[in-house]
């Protein structure tokens, strides 16, 4: 546990050097975040009786969406794991006295931690000072914050796995660049990335959120903001554990049936 | 003690002819070729020994270094390294080795040196006292004290590889592999590893086993030679065996090449 906690550390302040990368990943949420509040606005106003959510819970999803981008989308895997498998500079990897999968599991995590640490407290206090309903608002009550928190560490194991499971492929293309396209996407659209899962026409909302997709950041971002609650919570929130123990078995499936075909090209 | 038997490795590789139309057809139809990396390599090392393994590019040697450090699975034979087989005991075979990739980086690129090296303390669950007389000891005989605070991605050449080096010890291998380590690096460098190389097979007895394309390297450090050539030991002796006259030891080892016909 002391090596994985240690590859957690080395890679927590590895993730600190980069200040501007920080910096410039802000602006980009804040102008995101504010675009599409304002479309949902649009919407909203246009026929409010239609809108699935309230504008005030629809502003905190968003908010905590954007603060959270790089801990909870597949876009925040880690490049360096791409970089090692293309350069050939696995092969330091595969020597060394430790489990492959927990290696990368763990330092892939911390890799979304500390993008996310330096990157979510700004955006987390700016928007919880503007004006409702645009804001970040407070949760309902103390509850249903800790079920936020409990849920976020769950999407986290499933987002994590899902990523494992692109680097484990990556072994077998040696180019990451069309499976993480594919991954992206698909799992940008199906965790509701783009358009919360609640606009999604019914009928096809219940099959999406059976998904391993919506097992991510669509259960603790809509637990936070009051939308989800009740028997439908605790069933997503069953469903995350189960996703996130089915991904992680398939990715050291994966793991195990690479690492004995590995061929360390060159040198 | 290292003993290897009979081991072999195929590799596939997809060919095709230059031009547009071979393109188009390699589409639908590949032709593949097998290469055999290794073909029935056999040899045993004992402890405290320096071994030079040298052949020409693409004769095996980076092969049979990946099998004897656990990345690689050969297709068959046998190989044993202080009793364990690499690759079906990879974790415990690697904890007891060392290796050096003169072409690769183990170094995180862009924190200090030290932060690597207090990950491999971790990695290899190094107990503290030994983790810092080792780290002492190493910083003093590869001269690391002035470097260790940089970060990896802004050191030379000449001063990575010894950081590298150091990086592989750290855990106090019984064994080092170490693949064509001098790669690159200017003549004060090499002179430095050769000479923390040679002292550390003294003082420590730590078997080592180099290849390199460097002559200079074996004369100065092998005491045996084993010559590899389309995957196969052509030859395996002392320095004195293969060398004839007076002539410069890149000749010999030309001569060889030629003479085996690899």
């Amino acid at each position: 546990m002391r090596k994985y906690l240690a590859f957690f550390r080395t890679r927590f302040n590895m993730g600190l050097q980069y200040r501007t990368a920080a910096i410039a990943g802000l602006a980009c949420q804040f102008f995101w975040g504010a675009m599409a509040i304002l479309a949902f606005k649009a919407f909203h106003d246009t026929d409010p009786s239609s809108f699935p959510m309230s504008l005030p819970a629809m502003s905190s999803y968003i908010w905590l969406q954007q603060a959270l981008l790089t801990l909870l989308t597949m876009g925040g895997m880690d490049n360096e794991f791409f970089s090692v498998i293309e350069s050939g500079n696995v092969a330091y990897e595969l020597c060394r006295p430790v489990d492959v999968y927990g290696m990368w599991y763990s330092r892939s995590a911390a890799t979304r931690v500390s993008n996310a640490l330096l990157r979510c407290v700004p955006v987390i206090v700016i928007a919880a000072l503007l004006p409702a309903p645009y804001g970040l608002s407070a949760p309902p009550d103390l509850l249903t914050f800790l079920t936020f928190l409990l849920s976020l560490v769950l999407a986290l194991a499933v987002i994590n796995a899902m990523g494992m499971i692109v680097y484990m492929i990556t072994f077998h293309t040696i180019t990451p660049r069309g499976v993480r396209l594919i991954a992206v996407n698909i799992c940008d659209f199906f965790s509701g990335d783009i358009i919360p899962l609640p606009f999604f026409p019914a009928g096809f909302k219940e099959f999406v959120e059976l998904l391993p997709f919506s097992a991510t950041a669509n259960v603790p971002l809509r637990i936070y903001s009051g939308d989800l609650h009740g028997p439908e919570m605790v069933k997503l929130m069953l469903l995350q554990v189960f996703w996130a123990a089915v991904l992680i078995a398939v990715g050291k499936l994966i793991e195990r049936r690479e690492l004995r075909r590995v061929t360390v090209q060159g040198g | 003690m290292i003993e290897v038997k009979d081991l072999r490795k195929t590799f596939k590789v997809a060919r095709r002819e230059a031009g547009f139309g071979e393109a188009v057809k390699a589409l639908f139809h590949r032709e593949y070729e097998y290469i055999h990396a290794l073909d029935g390599v056999s040899f045993s090392i004992r402890d405290g020994e320096m071994v030079g393994y040298i052949g020409p590019n693409g004769a095996g040697k980076s092969s049979t270094i990946k099998i004897l450090s656990g990345i690689l699975t050969p297709d068959s034979g046998i190989c044993t390294v202080g009793g364990r087989t690499p690759w079906k005991e990879r974790r415990a075979h690697v904890k007891g080795i060392g290796v050096v990739f003169g072409q690769r980086s183990q170094l995180w690129w862009d924190v200090p040196v030290i932060d690597s090296f207090e990950l491999l303390k971790e990695i290899y669950s190094i107990p503290g006292s030994v983790y810092s007389k080792n780290l002492s000891e190493l910083t003093e005989t590869l001269d690391l004290s002035k470097i260790v605070k940089t970060p990896a991605r802004q050191l030379s050449l000449g001063q990575r590889m010894r950081c590298e080096i150091a990086a592989s010890l750290l855990h106090d291998p019984k064994v080092l592999f170490l693949d064509e380590p001098t790669i690159g690096l200017d003549a004060v460098s090499k002179l430095a590893v050769r000479d923390f190389i040679k002292r550390r097979n003294q003082d420590h007895g730590t078997t080592v086993i180099l290849t390199t394309h460097d002559m200079q390297d074996i004369e100065a450090l092998a005491s045996r030679i084993i010559l590899i050539g389309k995957g196969k030991i052509l030859l395996d002796g002392t320095l004195d065996d293969i060398r004839r006259g007076g002539e410069h030891i890149d000749e010999t080892v030309a001569e060889l090449y030629k003479k085996f016909d690899v």
